[in-house]
């Protein structure tokens, strides 16, 4: 039997590759986004990168009509933004097989909530998969594929954090060869009239009552007989933290968690004295549990944080009592993220701050100008909501007799963001007569979750060129007159025009333009950096307030500037009143001249 | 072979190659014989935040991560990350420290100060190894090897032979890189053997 070390993401991406899946497709989100990039290996499956999570199950129920075996991942939130397609698939069912998988971020990692997207499953009355190790990982999206189609529903796959991002040894399997059948109409189950959808419903719930029993005989599910003083009840990676602390006790292991398996619960309740139900997140197994009346003592959510991630010695330390002697440490420096020395949204924000701008924000790199020294952004609700949220604040405003020019109001969105939510709230901005400006940051790739490419870089998932959206042409589409795209190093021109439009009393859009730098592309090269001379440092610390990694403070409040971190960008050369930072070597290549030959680049693609 | 499941928190700063690190702890035990899982949180290690990745291996290792006091070792390529993760350590455990400073942006845009004697402080309180893994690193020929050198003092309290790591460096760095990273292994080791504990 051939072995590899996987993490749950590699895992589910070989497990359907195994099951033969055909088409894969998502829009990222840690800790998803590595399944889809997984998928690149494998040539027989076509994957692709959607603009946003509804778009990509769409896509994928389409296919799946037509017989192709196909997979969406996305994080926890992204099934919100699925949420429509998600419950009327579950009407539809599944012709070829059908897999969702939600990751979810307990303790939130990089995410802004801690939903339990279990559920969903409930909801919608979608069965759930819950691994607990990549090995199963890999297992339960194999078998879902067929189960998918032999039930005719979607499947939920739901990982989480620890699942998705460790790796654990897998024993890999070959691949089964599954024709696509091609597509057949189906009018009365496919076309959710409500004549139509009436009959579905009664489908879902005669096929939830086949669900139940196959959980009753599901090998994942099953009783680890132990000590019966202790009966354990988990999922997913609780279930490991569980018997890491309580090998000897007696365990329900259920890797299906929807619709879950009453027989095998009471003959476990009938096994042991008392149950612990350890499970993150929310009591949703607990809840289950105490319905069923099962007669023994169940503890839960009383003894088990509803908040943060588990581990086992919180596991330990709320079931036994028993606290850790750990070393206790005093405060220290923490190290939050920051933008990339040369990051192009670094002047957006610094201008922001000097304009005294309020700031609507988004989700992306870019976020990352809320923290200080930039302190450039007052809100980020989800993906999408920054352009809503400051037209929302422009009414109210407005109703008060004021004009709500006089409160600068801005909504900042990356391009990536833009094109997975942020067009709608434009058209509705646009259509009501809203004035607010629209900063887009196109660093044309979709850099926080690991540079994936999206419409407007021209290159697909695959590597090969695709299309490229034209991002002041769709903007102009809308109708939105005061189209502006303005180099984000030209920090004098995008000062002016930031200044001007949010003064202007018609809705106005700016494009700041710039490629990541850490683009492969700007990556590979070698970049001279910036020197402050301390003799001309007058300490006025404008340059300190980029929070360019690159530059610190001296104990004698001088900048000095780190040549390892540094790429040249000339910045802060730019913010600097007195000429006191200067390039290493002003004829070697630096990151603005790299950039605008990559800016040069993606011209010559446009004609 | 120890059945006794072993816990190294790997823990530094995005772009150090701590990812690189624990791949090859992991895999190297896993050629030795055992299972083995590892966890980590990389979500925005390449915005200069910390990194933190855990690795255990045993005879069947169940939970991916610990708790507070449930680590064997630290291996910390920077010391301020080594005080961070103090707490994760057990009271009997090792912390093998790169005597390294990456001044984090609070303290770089002055806010807060980098505390002083962080080294001193990780010795008062447990079994401490030091080193300057940079310019062992330099010394091996490559800078970017200090990862591996890192790895090289670990494996000296690991039951894994040496023959795996070396295999392990071999199939996984840059073909390029491979005569450097043996050296600066070897290097790792020797300050290990060295150490007064
Ligand atoms: C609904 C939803 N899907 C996915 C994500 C994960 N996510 C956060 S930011 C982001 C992309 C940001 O890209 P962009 O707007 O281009 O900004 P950049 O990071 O490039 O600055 C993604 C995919 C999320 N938070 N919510
Ligand atoms: S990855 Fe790119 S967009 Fe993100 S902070 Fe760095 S330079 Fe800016
Ligand atoms: S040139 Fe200035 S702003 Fe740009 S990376 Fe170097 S120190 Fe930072």
């Amino acid at each position: 039997m051939k072995k590899a070390i996987l993490s749950g993401n590699e895992a589910i991406a070989r497990g359907f590759w195994e099951g033969g899946g055909h088409f894969a497709n998502a829009y990222p989100g840690t800790p998803s986004t590595e399944i889809l990039e997984s998928m690149v290996q494998y040539p027989e499956i076509r994957a692709q990168w959607a603009v946003n999570e509804k778009t990509s199950l769409e896509i994928a129920l389409g296919a799946s009509f037509a017989g192709a075996r196909s997979l969406v991942a996305m994080k926890h939130v992204g099934l919100n933004v699925a949420a429509d397609p998600f419950f009327s698939a579950s009407y539809i069912g599944a012709t070829g097989g059908l897999l969702v998988v939600t990751c979810d971020d307990p303790g939130m990692h990089s995410s802004q909530n801690e939903q339990d997207n279990r559920w969903y499953a409930l909801h919608a009355k979608v069965p759930m998969f819950e691994p607990t190790d990549s090995h199963e990982a890999k297992e339960l999206t194999r078998q879902a594929l067929s189960l998918s189609e032999k039930f005719d529903t979607p499947w939920l796959i739901r990982s989480t954090t620890r699942i998705s991002h460790s790796l654990s040894i897998v024993e890999l399997g070959e691949r089964e060869e599954v024709e696509i059948k091609g597509y057949e109409p189906d009018f009365e189950k496919r076309n959710l009239l409500p004549v139509n959808a009436r009959k579905r419903h009664e489908v879902v719930e005669e096929r939830t009552l086949k669900l139940r029993e196959f959980a009753e005989n599901f090998w994942g599910n099953r009783i680890e007989e132990g000590d019966p003083s202790i009966g354990i009840v988990a999922n997913g990676i609780s279930y490991q933290h569980a018997k890491e602390v309580f090998p000897e006790a007696t365990f329900l292991k259920l890797l299906m968690t929807w619709p879950l398996p009453d027989e095998l619960i009471r003959e476990f309740a009938s096994k042991v004295k008392k149950i612990f139900v350890v499970e993150e997140g929310d009591p949703y197994l607990e809840t289950y549990l105490r319905a069923m009346n099962l007669g023994v003592e169940i503890i839960g959510k009383e003894k088990i944080p509803m908040t943060g991630e588990l581990n086992p010695t919180i596991v330990r330390e709320a079931l036994t009592g028993e606290k850790p002697s750990y070393f206790e440490i005093p405060k220290i420096p923490h190290r939050p993220p920051a933008l990339c020395p040369g990051c192009p949204h670094t002047p957006v924000f610094y201008i922001l701050k000097r304009l005294k701008a309020n700031v609507t924000g988004d989700i992306g790199c870019y976020t990352l100008g809320a923290l200080p020294p930039l302190s450039a952004m007052d809100t980020c609700v989800e993906m999408g909501g920054s352009v809503g949220n400051a037209y929302g604040i422009e009414i109210a405003e407005a109703m008060r007799g004021l004009d709500p020019r006089k409160k600068k109001l801005v909504a900042v969105i990356g391009d990536s963001t833009f094109y997975h939510s942020g067009v709608t709230p434009l058209i509705d901005l646009f259509y009501n007569n809203g004035i607010t400006t629209v900063i887009i940051l196109d660093n044309s790739i979709t850099a926080m979750t690991g540079h994936q490419e999206n419409p407007g870089s021209g290159v697909t998932l695959k590597g090969v060129p695709g299309r490229r959206v034209d991002l002041e042409k769709l903007v102009r589409g809308i109708g939105v007159e005061h189209v502006y795209t303005v180099d984000s190093f030209d920090m004098k021109t995008l000062k002016e025009v930031i200044n001007r439009e949010i003064h202007r009393n018609e809705p106005s859009v700016i494009i700041a333009k710039r490629p990541c730098v850490l683009l492969p592309q700007m990556k590979k090269r070698k970049y001279t950096y910036a020197i402050a001379d301390p003799e001309k440092c007058t300490s006025c610390t404008l340059c300190w307030k980029l929070g360019c990694p690159a530059i610190s403070v001296t104990k004698d409040k001088k900048t000095w500037i780190n040549p390892d971190l540094c790429v040249g960008c000339e910045v802060c050369i730019d913010v600097c009143p007195v000429d006191a930072i200067y390039l290493a070597d002003p004829n070697a290549d630096n990151a603005r001249k790299a950039g605008e030959e990559v800016l040069g680049w993606v011209k010559k693609q446009e004609q | 072979m120890g059945k006794e499941t072993r816990t190294v928190i790997v823990a530094g700063v995005g772009g150090q190659g701590i990812l690189l690190a624990s791949n090859l702890l992991s895999e190297a035990a896993m050629e030795a014989g055992y299972d083995v899982k590892k966890s980590e949180i990389h979500g925005m290690s390449q915005r200069g935040g910390d990194v933190i990745s855990t690795v255990r291996f045993g005879e069947k290792v169940y939970s991916p991560i610990v708790g507070l006091a449930g680590a064997d070792v630290i291996l910390a390529f920077e010391k301020l990350e080594a005080m961070r993760n103090l707490p994760y350590l057990k009271k009997d455990g090792t912390v093998i420290v790169n005597d390294y400073r990456i001044d984090p942006l609070p303290v770089a845009s002055g806010y807060m100060d980098y505390p002083e004697g962080i080294i001193e402080y990780l010795r008062e309180r447990v079994k401490t190894i030091s080193l300057d893994a940079r310019q062992l690193a330099e010394k091996a020929g490559n800078i970017k090897t200090m990862n591996v050198v890192m790895l090289g003092v670990l494996s000296k309290s690991l039951d894994i032979p040496e023959e795996i790591w070396l295999r392990v460096i071999e199939r996984r760095v840059p073909k390029k890189a491979i005569e450097a990273n043996k050296v600066a292994f070897r290097l790792g080791r020797e300050v290990a053997e060295n150490a007064e504990l």
